[in-house]
């Protein structure tokens, strides 16, 4: 197994990730895509912890933290979702104008 | 290394299958017309990621990913996808009309980020063993050196609940106030 293989998966993921961030018009798939990307950064950290193995495997508690945050962003963003959704009757990033000229 | 070298390697065969499966359900996920298959497809490259880390010996994460993101976090999503009452079948309109420049933009990243992975990484080997890290030492470490950080996320956990709960509950109007305290 080389090193690169797995970077370079992760980086395609990151970049649909980067795609699906600017091209998704409702608010809930551009949740999506960013968990796409936070997955990819914990392939990169796994990866890179099984090259330079440390006696305290560092990388994958690091990618245990990212886990954790990204689930902590998915329920505070759909509150907020549901909060927009509640507001506007909309859950579509065009119909979000209120502060925009 | 050449690549008949790196195919005949049987663990380069697993890696290409659930590379695969990644790469066509992450691509579903920002293309798909339909809301709810998006969400699955998600399923399709998370428990891909978890089959790597398998394979990168980290064991514990990728039972971690498994739990939190499959267990918890899609059915969140499909939660989210129900109550903002998103259009479930057929939907033209999911993406913007404008993919030229994001797909420019996602591409270009990816090339560049692979050739800098390759040029920096290119032949270096994970000479792993495919003996798993024991979660032992991923205990002793996340409540030695790590427990300020463990101590810290578990507030982000709480305020994360918290703040769910306050943007989440509907505020009563005067009169339905009045209405629940005469019952």
């Amino acid at each position: 197994m080389l090193l690169s293989q797995f970077l370079v998966l992760a980086a395609a993921l990151f970049a649909f990730g980067i795609y699906g961030l600017l091209v998704r018009r409702n608010i809930v798939l551009i949740l999506l895509s960013v968990e796409l990307m936070l997955n990819a950064v914990n392939i990169n950290l796994i990866a890179f912890e099984s090259i330079w193995v440390s006696p305290e495997a560092i990388g994958q508690i690091f990618a245990i933290f990212v886990i954790t945050v990204a689930a902590a962003e998915v329920g505070i963003g759909l509150a907020i979702v549901l909060m927009i959704f509640r507001n506007r009757k909309s859950a579509n990033v065009d119909d979000l104008n209120l502060m925009r000229w | 290394m050449t690549f008949v070298d790196w195919i005949s390697a049987p663990v380069n065969w697993v890696f290409t299958i659930i590379g695969l499966v990644v790469i066509f359900s992450g691509f579903r996920v920002v293309t798909s017309r339909n809301i709810v298959h998006a969400a699955l497809y998600l399923v399709g490259a998370l428990g891909g990621t978890a089959g790597l880390f398998l394979m990168l010996s980290a064991e514990f994460v990728a039972w971690v990913l498994v739990l939190v993101y499959i267990g918890a976090v899609i059915v969140l999503f499909l939660f989210g996808i129900m109550i903002t009452r998103a259009p479930t079948g057929l939907d033209e309109s999911l993406n913007s009309d404008h993919t030229a420049l994001p797909a420019l933009l996602a591409s270009g990243f990816f090339l560049m980020m692979s050739w800098a992975s390759i040029d920096a990484f290119g032949t270096q080997v994970i000479d792993s063993t495919g003996e798993p890290v024991p979660t032992e030492i991923i205990g002793e470490s996340l409540f030695g050196r790590f427990v300020i950080p463990f101590e810290v996320v578990s507030f982000v956990l709480l305020a994360a609940l918290i703040g769910g709960i306050t943007l989440a509950r509907r505020d009563l109007s005067p009169a339905e106030e009045e209405e629940r305290s005469a019952v």
